[in-house]
């Protein structure tokens, strides 16, 4: 079974929610598909046993074979490639690595080389197994990135993806193919903003969701109001507590100091499976 | 000499338009008799990559100098690359612009004048593409 964990409005409590559920279940395998900035580490201190770097294919020319005239220029819809008289330049970073430059060039002077665009760390935290992507500084296309991390799910794990925020290209990566969509808001218009959005989105891609309101006790009541009227279910509230806030503070999943917490989540897991049809 | 000056408008007229990759015309001016030609640019509005595209086409119309406001990193390697001279900073009219430029007025740039960024309408803070969701 795949969980994802999704948010639009970020800040909402994605990772505290993936974290405290991973912790909560066994057999789990939690990928951290936030490559921009990665963080459930942060709450889980993992070993991390290996890196795999993340490449992309991105041409490189031969300019002992190429004439200069321009077709892969021409091709390149991301305007990637530059062609001078009697100069070639390629911005790597704005290849979307599609090989049409190589096809095109009738010289056959275009091949392609990888590219690093980031790396894939491999951790364990007691019995739970984390991966997650890290994005190069500068590099633009997480996509690739979070389709190297869910390359490593395994499919007789119960599989937790927590994702970027929004609902852009690697937001659609990563909640794609899931069994069930969790989204966590706080109870603010942001919050109900951005939870609209991403409702469309899940509806569109056609993945069953359901609402954890985070920060429960600030703010009003529409996200309720939105959710009732929607038929979406609210599958849990976490308050606005000051000792859960507190051990955030210090980087601790607050289900591994207060038990309930913990009870909690594994019945989340039951409903949601239920919401699933798993 | 055939020299790009980037404008709002298309004539000698229009002012000169302070982004390179992104501007809406390019007048190609012949210094010596002040006849024009006016290209719209079509990079103006590419998802990425529009100053590398733009000066792609300026290198094809066979420009010499280029008058513009800013020039990122990427268009001026391009530019570079493409022998193609760099005046930045530029302000007034076209024809204000290519008259200064022929008196010896306006200074070339050895350095991009602005920094780089991904796409349109942000610059390169953190988050920008969250906000300003693809396909790019």
């Amino acid at each position: 079974m795949i969980i994802a964990v999704a948010s639009g409005k970020g800040g909402t409590g994605k990772t505290t929610v993936a974290v405290n559920l991973a912790l909560s279940i066994s057999n789990v395998q939690l990928l951290d598909c936030d490559v921009e900035e990665p963080n459930a580490h942060l709450l889980l201190n993992p070993k991390i046993n290996r890196k795999e770097p993340v490449y992309i294919p991105v041409p490189t020319v031969n300019e002992k074979l190429c004439n200069y005239c321009g077709k892969c220029s021409e091709f390149c819809e991301y305007n990637a490639i530059f062609v001078g008289s009697n100069k070639i330049l390629i911005f790597p970073e704005l290849c979307h690595s599609c090989g049409g430059c190589a096809l095109i060039c009738p010289k056959k002077a275009i091949s392609e080389k990888q590219h690093k665009i980031g790396t894939l760390n491999f951790g364990s935290a007691g019995n739970l197994e984390l991966i997650y992507g890290k994005l190069e500084v500068g590099e633009p296309l997480a996509v690739p990135v979070i389709k190297a991390v869910k390359k490593q799910i395994k499919n007789d794990k119960n599989v937790i993806l927590d994702s970027p925020p929004g609902t852009s290209c690697p937001v659609i990566e990563t909640v794609k193919g899931s069994d069930y969509c969790i989204l966590v808001t706080e109870p603010t218009p942001f919050g109900l903003h951005d939870l609209k959005i991403t409702v469309e989105v899940l509806e569109d891609i056609n993945i069953p969701f359901g609402v954890i309101v985070n920060r429960a006790g600030i703010g009003d009541r529409k996200v309720y109001d939105f959710c009732k009227e929607k038929e979406i279910p609210v599958l849990l509230e976490i308050p606005y507590e000051r000792v859960i806030a507190e051990l955030y503070s210090q980087g601790v999943p607050f289900s591994l100091k207060i038990p309930e917490w913990k009870e909690k989540f594994k019945m989340l897991i039951e409903t949601v499976k239920e919401y699933a049809g798993k | 000499m055939r020299i790009c000056v980037t404008a709002s408008g298309n004539s000698l007229d229009a002012p000169v338009e302070p982004r390179f990759g992104r501007c809406p015309y390019f007048i190609f001016v012949d210094s010596e008799t002040m006849a024009f030609e006016a290209v719209p640019n079509m990079a103006m509005n590419a998802m990425g990559g529009a100053g590398i595209q733009a000066a792609q086409l300026i290198a094809s119309k066979g420009a010499k100098v280029l008058i513009t406001g800013n020039v990122g990193p990427n268009a001026f390697q391009a530019l570079v690359a493409a022998g193609i001279r760099i005046i930045t900073g530029a302000y007034g009219t076209v024809r204000e612009v290519v008259e200064k430029f022929k008196r010896g007025e306006l200074r070339e740039t050895g350095s991009p004048t602005v920094g780089g960024h991904y796409g349109r309408g942000a610059g390169m803070g953190r988050g920008w593409r969250r906000r300003y969701p693809p396909p790019y």
